[in-house]
């Protein structure tokens, strides 16, 4: 891997962002939004019901590593899909850019994506709810590499998807990780879930996250076995998700899509 | 002379659908080899081939001695491409472009030579517009400078003219022309305008169907096959 085309893809994403309004709002609007609409949604529970004292830390919580993962993810199938809508994708892939180079410029990007909306985030939920996210320290940088992990992975199979089947996939870049939201108890612990969905739970790193999330909140300790699970999940879900890629790629070289796609 | 370029027996099949068959060719450094053919005759699945961007039925292809799919990185960091249906992304500037492509191709001092480049062309006025803004000819400019970035030794362009007015397309036959003779740049030019590829082509190959009519030089082509122009050996070997 060269350095040198890695940052290419980023500054091929940064020159795009630094004079897109839109797309600069996009990156702190919908953070904002849910920051402010959710906060106040778990003051207003817990003042009604004085059992739920941790609601607003707990929703919070959630919802900020939450959207650690989501950023994770559309910064690479959204950059992706920029490279497809500005039919770019051929220029790329006549060059000597391969493609761990190009994903992990997509990663950089992410990374970026994934800075910007936790400082907004992070900054109005101690501003407004007192809701301090670094209380979890050490263990936040954990929960957050397993998020971007698993985001990445999810990123990678929209990409796969896209590459294979064509701009109709695009609506997996926004819709795919809602998928497992419900199952990665975000906002509530795995044992509220039916027998079965707690099956399917146990194998979603994300949701290993959220109950150390909640543990650490509540009882300030954590077992270091749901991180240890998350990151072994993970490391699994990234690889099988990169050689879906691959895979894919390679058939749309058999196929001679990649000049077709985006027209 | 060595052949910067060898293509090897290279056939591609979609479905049931034969695009090239048992195409072979060479190409030295410094030639100008013009592909010609109708609709369909498999030009651009060739040039996708040779971009690594498709990948062969059967047959290889060879770039400075090495298989191109084998040693794709390597390769593509001599070869460069440009198309007039193929524009770089519209909401960067030009220099922004151009210096993303700079980086890629591992350009050295990339600021220096994407201003020398914007100056050849005649677009460092407007170096800090969006592209979105350039006419088809000033596109087709940029998109010649980003294939020059890297100095490559093989220069692949896939209908360069098309959409052009005539003084323009003449100034980019020339500039192409020039280029490949002075830096020894092997170029395979692709277009349906028999009077350019006669102007500027060292040797001509003719596809139908996905296979070679005729390769060479265009006099040598036409003594073969006794006919007195281009226009006249291009309709009896693609009809």
């Amino acid at each position: 891997m060269k350095l040198r085309r890695i940052w290419a893809v980023f500054l091929r994403q940064l020159y795009l962002y630094r004079r897109s309004f839109t797309r600069i709002l996009d990156a702190f609007y919908w953070p904002t939004v849910d920051l402010i609409l959710w906060g106040f949604i778990t003051l207003y529970l817990e003042e009604a019901s004085q059992s739920l004292p941790h609601y607003v830390s707990f929703f919070l919580g959630g919802l900020i590593l939450w959207n650690i993962l989501l950023r994770a993810q559309q910064g690479l199938s959204v950059s992706f899909l920029e490279d497809i809508w500005a039919r770019n994708l051929l220029n790329l892939f006549v060059s000597p850019l391969k493609i761990s180079e190009y994903l992990a410029g997509l990663a950089l990007v992410s990374i970026v994506k994934v800075a910007l909306a936790f400082g907004v985030m992070s900054t109005l939920a101690a501003l407004l709810f007192g809701f301090q996210i670094l209380v979890l320290g050490f263990w936040l940088l954990l929960f957050t590499l397993n998020l971007c992990a698993m985001g990445w992975a999810i990123g990678l199979v929209t990409m796969a998807s896209i590459l294979r089947f064509g701009q109709e996939a695009e609506i997996l870049a926004w819709a795919l990780a809602l998928l497992f939201l419900p199952v990665s108890a975000v906002f509530y612990p795995v044992e509220i879930l039916p027998p079965w969905l707690q099956k399917i739970a146990a194998l979603v790193p994300a949701s290993y996250v959220f109950e150390g999330m909640r543990a650490l909140l509540l009882e300030r300790v954590i077992h270091p076995v749901l991180i240890l699970k998350a990151t072994w999940l993970n490391l699994l879900y990234l690889v099988t998700s990169y050689l879906l890629f691959l895979k894919v790629y390679r058939g749309a070289l058999v196929r001679g899509s990649i000049p077709k796609i985006g027209e | 002379m060595e052949a910067i370029l060898e293509v090897r027996d290279l056939e591609k099949s979609f479905g049931g659908m034969r695009a090239l068959d048992q195409v072979s060719f060479s190409l030295a450094p410094g030639e100008i080899l013009g592909i010609v053919g109708p609709n369909g005759a498999g030009k651009t699945t060739l040039i996708n081939c040779l971009l690594g961007l498709i990948l062969p039925s059967r047959g290889r292809i060879f770039y400075f001695g090495l298989e191109l799919f084998a040693n794709r990185s390597l390769i593509l960091e001599k070869v460069n491409f440009a198309s007039s249906y193929v524009a770089l992304p519209l909401s960067l500037t030009l220099e922004e472009n151009l210096l993303v492509y700079a980086h890629l191709y591992g350009v050295r001092r990339p600021k220096r030579k994407v201003t020398e480049l914007l100056e050849l062309f005649g677009l460092a006025e407007i170096r800090h517009k969006r592209t979105r803004s350039l006419s088809s000819g000033q596109m087709m400019r940029l998109c010649l400078a980003k294939a020059l970035l890297n100095e490559p030794q093989v220069l692949l362009l896939d209908e360069p003219t098309a959409g052009l007015d005539p003084e323009m397309a003449q100034k980019t036959r020339e500039l192409i022309s020039t280029y490949a003779r002075k830096q020894k740049t092997a170029v395979i030019f692709t277009s349906h305008n028999l009077y350019e590829v006669e102007r500027l082509c060292d040797r001509i190959l003719i596809l139908f169907k996905g296979k070679i009519k005729g390769l060479g030089k265009i006099s040598e082509l036409l003594e073969t096959f006794r006919v007195n122009s281009l226009e006249e050996l291009y309709f009896r070997l693609t009809t």
